[in-house]
């Protein structure tokens, strides 16, 4: 599962690298948009990878941890989650804003000559 | 003592969240509530500001021993819930903020709280992310209080709008989102390792590391490290920073003056506490200093290269950040206390000339700055869906904010060289202090008994050439500003504005006056830097510093 898991992340990461070192500003945001998630499921990852155990202890008095997931990066996914919705959503504003200002959609406002 | 002001570390995130959130339910046109709303948050985390300097400082020993105060958020003890933490480095640098923030409002009162919308709550968001940042006492909340600053400055970036806004606030956004991605897999890196976020826990538990999660836990702070340097605006992290500064608003510009310092504080922070201990420090080291070495060189060469007032002052801050981290990466003792004195010095220069700057741009010569600003369609009101405000008008101006003053291309002048002496370090205003100190420091007697090192060396040759560059560039901009014999207009200034020029460039004076309490002050704070066992032994032993009644 971790080999599965990393790879996942790491072509995530890869291909948006690759998109936001494009020109254009649409290839941008969806390079910046798989770069999150590529984070996000890093950020979850830190918490060891397991299945079938509950992040929240229950009242049956069994407090192993090992029994437990670890529920902290759980937590940290969700604020990077909203916080990278929010920026990317602001993001998307200054794009629609530059290509309305300058006509093309170039990262710099201009084509570049050539 | 009244037990209450035990929360007194809260009130600087609570107020400007408070003030911001009502800020958004104002309409425009009752401008007047909106001005004082504003007015009284920022006064208020002023008044805090000064209070917890005060507290941590030797004068009342009785409420914070040691001068650590440690509020945790909910009554959760520390390690498991997320504690603030003032010490004397973040009293110092609230209060720092917080004067830059009085003199930036009060500035923009004049023109650019109207340019634009929810100016003054984005405001109050910078200020909210801003003292967050430096209270908190956790790394994760770090990150979110860095959102929360960056945000807003993304807002006020943008105040104003127009091509070169929008166009420099593309790439900001961008390599600011691709900095914060990277702080979050440092933060998730050293959380995997050492299995926690709080900066005292980590710092206890990172020495007891075994061989190979110390391979772990040093990239995970090697990448932490890289975001900070992005903030900071070190080479070669910064292309993006003069043209966003040179484009901002001129509050704007001196608020963001004070930004890139979060990203040498945060350093400096996290940089103490994990320092020296059993083994080597993961943080910090040689490259930091040959980095810092590598942006004063783009600084100078960027300030020379400039013939435009703003990116030149852009160019200059970093120049600043350089120098701070060269003095903190230089790895000589004592160098703590002059560099912090650099960056009061500094941050408040630099505002004030930002500001300066905002009024020399109506003397320019209108030929070609006009075609570069032309009126062009208001994007973020079409974006927040707004009203358009009254575009500015400066006859219907001058009667509603203030009088204009006489003698102003005299007053624009003596805040010019003022400023200039300030930012280059020459006699007799506090910059020349600041980097005498530097150098003393630095050439002074070694631990080991020898003379100074060659890092020494190094940084005192760039700290004296960069002091030449400046004042070759700026006189050079100076002359042809107010010398040339070119046909322009008198600028019509107005209390307002040039009152919080004054008003930074007059601190700077009282700290030229008041040197030797503000250099003692600063030393007990890099004492205290010195010593991370004393802040992790304040922070993990508060179990509920505030007792319920």
């Amino acid at each position: 599962m971790e080999i599965v898991y990393a790879l996942a992340v790491g072509i995530l990461a890869g291909s948006g690298i690759w998109l936001l070192l494009r020109p254009r500003t649409f290839q941008v945001i969806m390079g910046l948009a798989l770069l999150s998630y590529a984070v996000n499921l890093f950020i979850f990852s830190t918490g060891r990878l397991v299945l079938d155990k509950a992040p929240i202890i229950g009242n049956d008095g069994a407090t192993l941890p090992s029994l437990y997931a670890d529920p902290v990066p759980q937590a940290l996914v969700l604020t990077a989650i909203v916080i990278s919705f929010a920026t990317t959503a602001l993001f998307l504003v200054v794009l629609l804003a530059l290509r309305g200002l300058s006509g093309t959609d170039h990262v710099d406002g201009q084509e570049q000559d050539g | 003592m009244n037990p209450l002001i035990r929360h007194a570390p809260l009130l600087p995130i609570l107020v400007p969240l408070l003030a911001g959130t009502l800020l958004l339910l104002v309409p425009d046109a009752r401008r007047a509530l909106r001005v004082s709303l504003a007015t009284t948050s920022t006064l208020i985390q002023m008044i805090t500001a000064v209070g917890l300097l005060w507290l941590t400082s030797d004068a009342v020993p009785d409420i914070w021993s040691e001068g650590i105060g440690v509020y945790a958020i909910g009554n959760w003890p520390a390690p498991l819930g997320i504690v603030l933490v003032v010490d004397r480095l973040s009293a110092l640098m609230l209060t720092l903020s917080a004067t830059l923030s009085v003199a930036a409002l009060v500035y923009s009162f004049a023109r650019w709280d109207r340019v634009g919308v929810h100016y003054h709550a984005l405001f109050q968001f910078l200020l909210m992310g801003l003292n967050g940042a430096f209270l908190t006492g956790d790394l994760f909340n770090l990150f979110v209080f860095f959102e929360v600053l960056l945000a807003a400055s993304y807002g006020l970036l943008l105040h104003g709008s127009g091509a070169a806004r929008v166009k420099s606030g593309l790439h900001y956004i961008t390599v600011n989102l691709v900095a914060s991605f990277a702080f979050l897999i440092g933060v998730a890196t050293l959380y995997a390792v050492a299995g926690t976020l709080n900066m005292a826990d980590l710092a206890a538990r990172w020495p007891t590391l075994s061989a190979s999660d110390r391979q772990l836990f040093e990239v995970g702070a090697a990448i932490l490290g890289i975001a900070f340097l992005v903030k900071a605006g070190s080479w070669p992290l910064n292309f993006w920073l003069p043209t966003a500064y040179s484009s901002a608003g001129a509050p704007v510009a001196a608020m963001f003056s004070i930004m890139t310092k979060v990203g040498v504080y945060a350093i400096l922070r996290v940089g103490s506490i994990l320092g020296p201990a059993d083994a080597p420090s993961p943080f910090g080291g040689p490259w930091l200093f040959y980095i810092a070495i590598a942006t004063m060189l783009f600084g100078i060469a960027g300030m020379l290269a400039s013939p435009h007032l703003g990116r030149l002052l852009a160019f200059s801050v970093i120049l600043s950040t350089g120098t701070l981290l060269a003095a903190v990466g230089s790895g000589i003792v004592h160098m703590t206390a002059p560099a912090l004195y650099y960056l009061l010095t500094s941050v408040l220069a630099a505002g004030a000339f930002f500001l300066v700057v905002g009024m020399t741009e109506r003397v320019r010569t209108r030929v070609s700055e006009l075609a570069d600003e032309a009126p062009l369609p208001p994007v973020t009101y079409m974006a927040f869906r707004a009203g358009e405000p009254h575009p500015p008008d400066d006859e219907q101006e001058d009667g509603e904010v203030g009088i204009a003053i006489p003698a102003a291309m005299a007053v624009l002048g003596l805040c010019f060289i003022c400023c200039v002496l300030l930012i280059t370090g020459l006699p007799p205003l506090s910059g020349f202090i600041a980097k005498f100190a530097l150098l003393t420091t630095a050439l002074g007697p070694t631990a080991g008994g020898g003379g100074p090192s060659l890092d020494a060396w190094v940084l005192t040759a760039l700290l004296l050439f960069s002091g030449l560059a400046g004042v070759t560039a700026l006189t050079r901009v100076g002359i042809r500003l107010f010398w040339s014999r070119v046909a322009r207009t008198t600028p019509r200034l107005r209390i307002m504005e040039v009152a919080p020029a004054m008003f930074l460039i007059l601190l700077c004076t009282a700290m030229t006056v008041g040197a030797a309490p503000v250099m003692s002050f600063l030393q007990s704070t890099e004492r205290m830097l010195g010593d991370p066992q004393l802040y992790i032994r304040s922070v993990l032993s508060s179990n509920g510093a505030v007792q319920s009644p």
